[in-house]
């Protein structure tokens, strides 16, 4: 209000370059052009660059076929496949590593955190120096270590250790285990899951409310994980329980067969999953210390169990102090896997790497290598900021 | 993080190092301005590029640096070495980082076209090759169905490999390592049944890289050559009379062993009689001249890096740890394919 009565109040008196409304547009228009005008040189110089080095542009090559082999894929692909599936696999990797790290370093992280806040010394100083070894070595060295350790500490396949009654198998090639063989009914149990956990939510929801109007209390979690599971489960049970399994089997020079967990994988997650939780750590410590000793008090003195009091008076408040550096985490998780080239999981950098290097498009490929990222870290962001926000203090 | 930076790392780079060199003008000229000429080579292969003990480049690749030093400059120790991963080689080149590469780089058709390259005269003639654990009994390559494939990635190695088991109705599994140290590490901690090269790198790690208390008889290189791998050294696009240089440098040398010039007795050799020697020594002047560069461009050569021969048998031949047979890198007139045209 102040400055639009200042700017119209005075525009009739002052000179256009004495008036701060114009001046202010003028400049506005000047940063933008100055931007603009950068941005357009640098765009314009290099495909001028390219052109003149005969250098090949676009995306057409996102079709051709990719022609290496990926040792490490969610789904199908071979050599055959094109560039965009390679890149594809590459970030359906990096994707199953940045998930399963955020979520095991999630809890052990709060376990950790909350652990050296506990009464038993012992205990609270093991917490302490986990958290200080961990987060004061490079990652890379942990990755380096993990990786040396699994190849070098297992034996070969031949040699492999074998568990329960020979059915999964320890080597350096990684973990087997059998497996179901696929079935059709598989789909149908992945749709009866995803109802079950909607019915889980539905059936928290109810309860809550019952507990409000009635103070009823009903076990709606146990309850929830029954549904959640139990509707598979009968639609197994109702197609015939199939169960024919895929089992490892040495076969030449390795397994077949089963599933495999691959050293590459694990040493990244095992990597990332530790290293990440003494962050994790440090900040779930800071959310419960930033709580004032009242507040558990209060909750001992209205009766509630240790456990009741941390759930439903200690945590909330925490996590009001917990969720904003959390988010950095979590991207922090995500972007950190692209350590994986050092020690050959196939994610989506190596994915991108091996076609800048096969194609010489190194501009095409980065762009994509940034907007995968990007919209990764995007989501995560924005999902935690929802959360965020969900958990907020509502002022009334 | 590595690795984060190396992707913004190789954006910057290009976006950075092509806009500059629209303005720098010709090759040549900048490595006489600067005095000095920036040489790709690899990260570490014993007899082809590797720093020794006192942090001096050696090898066969970094001789034909030296050379091409020797030829513009007349020195052939002005030269700066920037070893590249073969992930980062031709991003380097193309961006203008270093003047050449060579670097045990394949010449290729989606090379010398698509990636804007051109490349100089065959270095080392090359073949792929598989190299296992004698334990494993294994004795052909068609023996190999099912194994894990220890390899480098964005190299011709990776693709032939791929190529190679569908041709031949085989599976395979890839770990796929950038640093050669890690994928050698890889190979020798049994994590891969084989691991695949150029049979040229494949003799050099069984011999230099072998860890300590296993021995370079514990492994076998199987008699499958699998692919041809013309090894050369590269340079960009834009600047041919620099690519004439490097590739007439490479012939020189070449022709010096023909004709029996060697860097022993190439000042004895100025004063003969003989005119093809007369005028690829520059004692008859001409042939600097029309190439650009100082008359006495092969003599400099031949005396500070050697003859093709002598370079071979110094870095890789029987001189060395590695003791390869000249094979098919043998003077055309002894049976092998390295031939020169004239220098005339």
């Amino acid at each position: 209000m102040a400055v639009e009565a200042l700017g119209t109040a005075s525009r009739a008196k002052v000179a256009p370059w004495n008036d701060p409304v114009v001046r202010g547009w003028v400049f506005q228009i000047v940063v933008v052009g100055l931007v603009a005008g950068l941005a357009w040189y640098l765009v314009s110089n290099t495909i001028e660059n390219l052109a003149r080095q005969k250098i090949a542009s676009g995306f057409d090559y996102l079709g051709r076929e990719a022609g290496f082999e990926i040792g490490d894929t969610m789904i199908e692909y071979s050599p055959a496949s094109t560039y965009a599936r390679a890149i594809w696999v590459g970030i359906l990797n990096t994707l199953r590593v940045a998930v399963l790290g955020i979520i095991l370093s999630t809890i052990l992280g709060t376990l950790i955190g909350v652990g050296r806040l506990s009464p038993n010394w012992l205990l609270s100083k093991i917490c302490e120096w986990y958290v200080e070894a961990f987060r004061n070595v490079p990652l890379l060295l942990w990755l380096f270590l993990f990786y040396k350790l699994i190849s070098e500490a297992f034996p070969g396949p031949r040699q492999a250790i074998g568990a329960l009654w020979n059915t999964v198998f320890l080597s350096n090639r990684g973990l087997y285990f059998p497996t179901p063989m696929a079935d059709l009914i598989h789909k149908w149990m992945g749709v009866g899951l995803l109802v079950g956990i909607l019915g889980a939510i539905l059936l928290h929801r109810w309860a809550r409310k019952r507990q409000d109007a009635t103070g009823q209390p009903f076990p709606s979690i146990s309850t929830g994980f029954g549904v959640a599971l139990g509707l598979p489960i009968l639609i197994w049970l109702a197609a015939g329980a199939p169960s024919t399994m895929s089992w490892p089997v040495l076969k030449g020079f390795n397994f077949e067969g089963g599933t495999v967990i691959q050293p590459e994988f694990t040493a990244l997650l095992v990597g990332l999953v530790l290293y990440t939780s003494a962050f994790v750590a440090e900040i779930v410590r800071s959310g419960i210390l930033a709580l004032h000793k009242g507040q558990s008090e209060a909750a001992a003195a209205l009766g509630l169990s240790r456990g009741l009091a941390m759930r439903l008076v200690l945590l909330p408040q925490a996590l009001r102090v917990i969720v904003p550096p959390m988010t950095s985490q979590y991207l922090n998780i995500t972007k950190n896997s692209s350590l994986a080239i050092a020690i050959g999981y196939p994610d989506l950098v190596a994915s991108i790497n091996v076609t800048i290097n096969q194609t010489g498009q190194a501009i095409e490929n980065i762009l994509i290598i940034m907007a995968a990222y990007l919209s990764v870290s995007l989501s995560i962001s924005a999902f935690m900021n929802w959360y965020n926000k969900r958990i907020a203090l509502r002022e009334r | 993080m590595l690795n984060k930076f190396l992707a913004t790392g190789i954006a910057a780079a290009a976006l950075v190092g092509v806009a500059g060199t629209a303005h720098a003008g010709k090759d040549l000229d900048a490595i006489k301005a600067r005095g000095s000429l920036t040489c790709g080579v690899p990260t570490g292969v014993a007899g082809f590029g590797l720093a020794d003990s006192q942090g001096k480049w050696v090898g066969l690749n970094v001789d034909v640096c030296r050379a091409v030093a020797a030829t513009i400059i007349g020195d052939a120790e002005k030269v700066k070495y920037v070893p590249l991963t073969a992930q980062q080689r031709f991003t380097a080149l193309q961006s203008g980082e270093v003047d050449m590469l060579s670097n045990n780089t394949t010449e290729t058709l989606t090379r010398d076209t698509a990636l804007g390259f051109d490349f100089g005269a065959v270095t080392y003639y090359d073949g792929q090759g598989f190299m296992v654990n004698k334990k494993l009994g294994v004795k052909s390559a068609k023996e190999l169905n099912g194994a894990t494939v220890c390899v480098q990635p964005g190299t011709t190695t990776e693709l032939n490999l791929a190529d190679y088991f569908r041709a031949n109705k085989m599976t395979f599994k890839p770990v796929v390592i950038e640093k050669v140290e890690e994928v050698r590490a890889a190979f020798f901690s049994g994590r891969c049944d084989v691991y695949t090269n150029d049979s040229s790198a494949l003799y050099s790690t069984r011999v230099a890289n072998v860890p300590s208390g296993q021995s370079p008889n514990d492994y076998i290189v199987l008699p499958e050559i699998i692919s041809k791998e013309p090894l050369a050294p590269v340079m960009r696009h834009g600047d041919n009379q620099f690519v004439d240089i490097v590739r007439w440098t490479q012939y020189a040398m070449i022709e010096a062993e023909e004709y029996g010039i060697t860097s022993k007795n190439v000042d004895e050799m100025a004063k003969s009689d003989n005119p093809v020697i007369k005028r690829i020594l520059g004692v008859t002047p001409g042939m600097g001249k029309a190439l650009g560069v100082d008359e006495k461009w092969v003599y400099n050569v031949v005396k500070q890096v050697g003859n093709y021969g002598e370079s071979f048998e110094r870095n890789v031949g029987k001189d060395s740890i590695l003791k390869i047979d000249r094979g098919l890198n043998n003077l055309w007139t002894k049976g092998g394919l390295q031939y020169a045209p004239p220098i005339r």
